[in-house]
């Protein structure tokens, strides 16, 4: 048998088709799996072109500060932090794809914790400033 | 194996002339390997027809319970081999976030639901909670994961030593949330990793397209999804099963025609019927 995503990932997934918040989705080893039409816009790039992204080329894709605009080193990312800490992370920051402007966005990283206490990935929804 | 349908009515037992040819009782399938082990899926009402067919020297049982919707766990209660001190029973099934299959089970195997304790059976009985990963269980690999359908319900996918695979998936709404179904690979649609190139599908079939919008949430496919599915995952010979109790005999002839003919699968169709077996 190939591999499955698991059923609230898939969930997740339907959820974050259906929303107008820009979602993106990681795995539990931190690869980008999904993201939804809002975010494409903020990514600018579509998720058909990309499909999945792991962790170490997403770290090189984005830069990421706080709203004092220094940087915020990938490990304390939100979708890092709810991912590795097993917790909600809110927080405002600035991101931006290689050359593309910078977004004003509040980030809600959630983690996808399922039965058994097992990891399957965080949910993070974005807000435009 | 030899694969047996003892109930494939969904949400009630629905007995009666209309419905004699398909059948009333609800879930229950039986799986029997070469070597003599049985495998049964699901508790419904059928598992009682079923129990009079195990061999009386069988000292080891094993049920595999999808979920624990009433018409999965109903016949239990009936199930023969629960009453006898020499046989060990094995029951397969989800536990949820909060509660053990054993407290799960024991809300319906117990007073005033019924007069008898869960702990009060004489066999020697064994819990097992799924999804566990693959287990052997005799000559059978028995696969089990998560599907979408209320509350914790898992598919099985069972391949027996000579490669042959039957998946069930009698409650399943692999099409919930989506805006056009299938539009996702496997890996991204529920039960379609477990399920690809099953020799036998036995999948939930309980509405029309015209049903379907009516009850979307409540975990069922309509006839359409499930043979796009089976398309999907590369089924060889599908079963639609868990027929809906306001369908009688005459109306699924119809609707599963019907069915077929827009949908035009490449792939085998036998409608569930009550009393059939399936040598793979």
């Amino acid at each position: 048998m190939s591999a499955s995503k698991s059923i609230q990932i898939i969930l997740a997934r339907q959820l974050a088709s259906c929303v107008a918040m820009p979602i993106l989705l990681v795995d539990a080893a931190g690869t980008l799996i999904f993201y939804n039409e809002p975010a494409e816009a903020i990514l600018n790039q579509r998720f058909e072109e990309t499909g999945e992204i792991p962790v170490e080329e997403w770290n090189r894709l984005v830069a990421v500060t706080d709203e004092e605009r220094h940087p915020i080193p990938p490990e304390n990312w939100p979708m890092r932090v709810a991912r590795l800490q097993r917790r909600p992370i809110s927080r405002r920051i600035w991101l931006r794809r290689g050359g593309s402007e910078w977004r004003h966005l509040q980030v809600t990283a959630v983690p996808l914790v399922g039965e058994g206490e097992e990891m399957l990935g965080v949910m993070n929804i974005f807000w435009e400033i | 194996m030899e694969v047996s349908l003892w109930g494939t009515r969904g949400s009630l037992a629905t007995p009666g002339p209309e419905t004699a040819r398909y059948g009333g009782n609800t879930s229950c399938v039986s799986v029997r390997g070469c070597e003599g082990t049985v495998l049964v899926l699901d508790a419904g009402t059928g598992i009682r027809r079923m129990a009079t067919t195990i061999d009386a020297s069988a000292r080891c049982v094993n049920v595999l319970l999808t979920h624990l919707h009433m018409d999965h766990i109903q016949g239990l209660g009936f199930f023969a081999p629960l009453y006898c001190p020499d046989v060990d029973v094995h029951i397969w099934g989800p536990a949820s976030t909060q509660l053990s299959l054993r407290a799960r089970l024991m809300r319906y195997l117990s007073p005033p639901l019924f007069p008898v304790s869960l702990r009060e059976l004489p066999c020697c009985l064994h819990l097992h909670e799924v999804p566990c990963g693959d287990v052997e269980i005799g000559e059978f690999r028995v696969t089990s994961a998560l599907v979408c359908h209320p509350g914790p319900t898992v598919g099985y996918r069972i391949c027996d030593t000579a490669g042959s695979v039957l998946t069930y998936l009698p409650d399943h709404e692999p099409a919930l949330g989506a805006r056009a179904f299938p539009s996702l690979p496997r890996a991204w649609t529920s039960g379609g990793v477990l399920a690809e190139a099953s020799d036998l599908l036995i999948h939930d079939s309980q509405y029309t397209t015209h049903e379907y919008p009516g009850h979307v949430g409540w975990g069922h496919s309509s006839l359409r999804h499930m043979l796009d599915f089976g398309t999907l995952v590369e089924s060889k010979h599908l079963v639609p099963f868990h027929h809906d109790p306001g369908h009688s005999d005459l109306d699924l002839d119809r609707l599963i025609a019907e069915a077929i003919d827009d949908a035009k699968p490449a792939y085998r169709v036998t409608p569930g019927r009550e009393g059939m077996t399936f040598a793979l």
